[in-house]
């Protein structure tokens, strides 16, 4: 494995995210120093990276990420992770709104807070938040999980559609279509599961699950599917 | 009228129309709100209200044979490396897969390479078939972000960030139930037979501050490569316009209130937005404004259905325009076959708005497998390609007629107006005089 340090004082972050698309090696291991808030960077990674980020970052760190992992040490601006498709971005600190947004697939780990619409139009991404989350997270959250530590604000899952949710603390108010749904074995085993992966701590049995009404009326094919992966 | 006094008789209200009368019935009676495909269908002040000057002897003609004028068109010049070549001043707008079945994606694939122009995803991401299409691909950015791949925005020939579209500015998508069968609800990520409400904000920017972050984020994906456009539903225009164009756009779509929808609520389609001719001056100024008229290239779309609105929309200072309704009557939309399935829907051939149902009677707003079948992909793709060219030779032959040597060349002083309103909003005189209403 090759190791790169970047110091983003000194190169700028279109360089960096230049040098990170035309990777040719896969599992290289970056440590980015000094990110000073910066906004977009590591967008748009499609190899297996270890990329390390000391410090805060700004709006869309590692957007659209496909295969690598991200860890950032400090807290991120909005649209962290957004539309990430795989591989794993975590955060050692609170992010602001829109995480992982639309994201499709792959693991977002917050240690933190997440601010508002955490988890909005998320399409299969699994998300920890070990804190709290802001108002109308995982709004018209189509596929995925969000698990959440702490509490969440009001419209919690607002006009879902396949996506699970899984919250410790308490939910403020709950969005229309948003439904408490029965913590079965299925969703027991998804949660360790997830909660294994994110290394966070607290027992599946201080959590309760939340999903579309039609998942509590009538298991879709696609809960169905969601089962046999747990 | 036997047995009526027809002395006794009220006249029709104009006031509660048969039509209004039908709404507040239907209303009524379903506790739903209306849906309706295509676009607007009362009369909005139009291009037809525009007519060109011609020259004579203050202005010089150019022959067709021999000297002729040019029709390429480049959009995106401003900061991509590899701005978008057009052999002809008019793209195809974005219609989702899902909107439209899979035979009409496919045949719109097909005209757009041969024509060499452009043709938009619309939303639910990209098709294998635009995947593979050697013609100009825009990806669109919209609310929904359905299907959004960055391996396929990266090999699109620029991006489209959709804030608002002229059908439904300010409004989300809905793409109804009827029309997410398996291979739709698989590339959106949604459950089979369950319509699709887009937001009507996108997920991860609320304003133009965070638009021109987002339009940054997209240019380090593209590594600054392909143009980037920002699709405007006709508003505030002017203001609009300029946000956009602060916020980093290479190209503005401006999207007037005409322009067609596959399924949206008939209160949007009928009563928000400007028509496009008032859109158009009013974004030509904020680019003079700003000194990047030109350089930020203006797409205008909404209403487009021959080469003299599209030459009308180049005289007032459009790049180029983009035409979807009238793109799917060349392909069959309204044609006059298949009429007992018009109606079935309650409608007629030349009369039907009705792609929100799903059962498109030509098979081009559909995934039913009969109906979807009646589309022959290669013959249509030809009567579209057959339409475009008879619009670009419309252009040219009204560009020549003005003394133009390139369609680009064509200015507002070469139209007049037909009617104050046309006058007013295009800003051109009403005709046998020198008079602009507010200017
Ligand atoms: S013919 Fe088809 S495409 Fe045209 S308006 Fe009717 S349903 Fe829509």
């Amino acid at each position: 494995m090759r190791y790169y340090k970047v110091n983003l004082e000194q190169t700028s972050i279109r360089e960096l995210n230049q040098q990170l698309h035309t990777l040719q090696e896969h599992d290289s291991c970056w440590q980015i120093n000094h990110p000073n808030g910066g906004h977009n960077i590591a967008v748009g990674l499609r190899q297996a990276a270890q990329i390390e980020i000391y410090g805060s970052v700004g709006y869309y760190c590692g957007g659209l990420n496909q295969h690598a992992d991200l860890t950032i040490y400090g807290h991120a601006g909005a649209g962290v992770a957004e539309n990430i498709l795989s591989g794993s971005v975590r955060i050692h600190g609170n992010v602001a709104q829109y995480a992982a947004a639309s994201g499709q697939g792959g693991l977002v780990v917050i240690d933190g807070d997440a601010s508002a619409r955490c988890g909005i139009a998320m399409k299969g991404v699994d998300i920890v938040v070990k804190g709290s989350v802001g108002y109308m997270s995982a709004f018209m959250a189509q596929q995925g999980h969000l698990v959440i530590g702490g509490d969440a604000d009001e419209g919690l899952g607002e006009s879902l559609y396949d996506a699970v949710i899984f919250i410790a603390g308490h939910a403020e108010g709950l969005g229309q279509g948003c439904v408490e749904l029965p913590m079965d074995e299925a969703r027991l085993s998804t949660l360790q599961q997830l909660l294994a992966r994110a290394e966070f701590a607290l027992p599946a049995s201080r959590f309760r699950c939340y999903g579309p009404l039609r998942h509590r009326l009538n298991p879709t094919p696609i809960m169905a599917e969601m089962q046999d992966m747990a | 009228m036997s047995g009526i006094d027809a002395r006794h008789l009220v006249s029709a209200s104009a006031m509660f129309s048969l039509e209004v009368q039908q709404a507040i019935h239907r209303a009524a009676e379903t506790g739903t709100v209306a849906i309706q495909g295509l676009g607007v269908s009362r009369p909005v002040p139009h291009f037809d209200e525009l007519v060109f000057l011609g020259a004579g002897l203050v202005r010089r003609p150019v022959e067709a044979c021999g000297e002729g004028c040019k029709t390429n068109v480049t959009l995106g010049t401003r900061h991509a490396q590899r701005p978008i070549q057009l052999a002809r001043p008019i793209t195809l707008a974005g219609m989702s897969y899902g909107a439209v079945g899979y035979n009409a994606k496919q045949t719109l694939c097909l005209a757009a390479a041969r024509s060499g122009t452009s043709l938009t995803t619309g939303e639910g991401g990209i098709t294998d078939l635009e995947r593979q299409s050697n013609g100009a691909i825009i990806y669109q950015l919209t609310p929904g972000r359905s299907g959004l791949h960055p391996d396929d925005l990266c090999h699109a020939a620029a991006l489209e960030i959709v804030v608002s579209q002229g059908a439904r500015p300010g409004g989300g998508g809905l793409l109804p139930a009827a029309k997410v069968n398996e291979r739709v609800s698989q590339q959106r990520r949604l459950p089979p037979n369950t319509a699709m409400y887009s937001a009507a904000r996108h997920p991860d920017w609320l304003d133009a501050d965070e638009l021109s972050l987002k339009i940054r984020e997209l240019r380090e994906l593209t590594d600054w490569q392909i143009p980037i456009l920002v699709k405007l539903g006709a508003t505030r225009v002017a203001e609009d316009v300029t946000l956009a164009v602060k916020a980093g756009a290479d190209v503005i779509v401006l999207d007037g209130m005409q322009a067609g929808t596959g399924s949206s609520p008939s209160v949007f389609v009928e009563h928000v937005g400007i028509p496009t001719v008032a859109a158009i001056r009013q974004a030509v100024e904020a680019l003079q404004a700003l000194g990047l008229h030109r350089e930020v290239q203006l797409v205008v779309s909404g209403g487009i259905r021959n080469g003299a609105d599209a030459a009308k929309a180049l005289a007032l200072g459009a790049d180029a325009v983009s035409i979807g309704t009238a793109a799917l009557m060349a392909i069959g939309c309204n044609r006059p076959i298949y009429n007992f399935d018009y109606h079935k829907l309650g409608t007629e051939a030349g009369a039907c708005h009705h792609c929100h149902t799903g059962r498109c009677p030509v098979g081009i707003t559909t995934h039913d497998v009969q109906l979807e079948a009646r589309l022959d992909v290669e013959a249509e793709a030809e009567h579209l390609q057959n339409f475009l060219q008879v619009m670009t030779l419309e252009i040219q032959a009204l560009a020549e007629a003005c003394g133009k040597r390139h369609v680009l060349h064509l200015e507002p002083e070469d139209l007049v107006a037909l009617s104050v309103e046309a006058a007013a909003m295009a800003k051109v005189p009403l005709a046998g005089t020198h008079w602009i209403p507010g200017v």
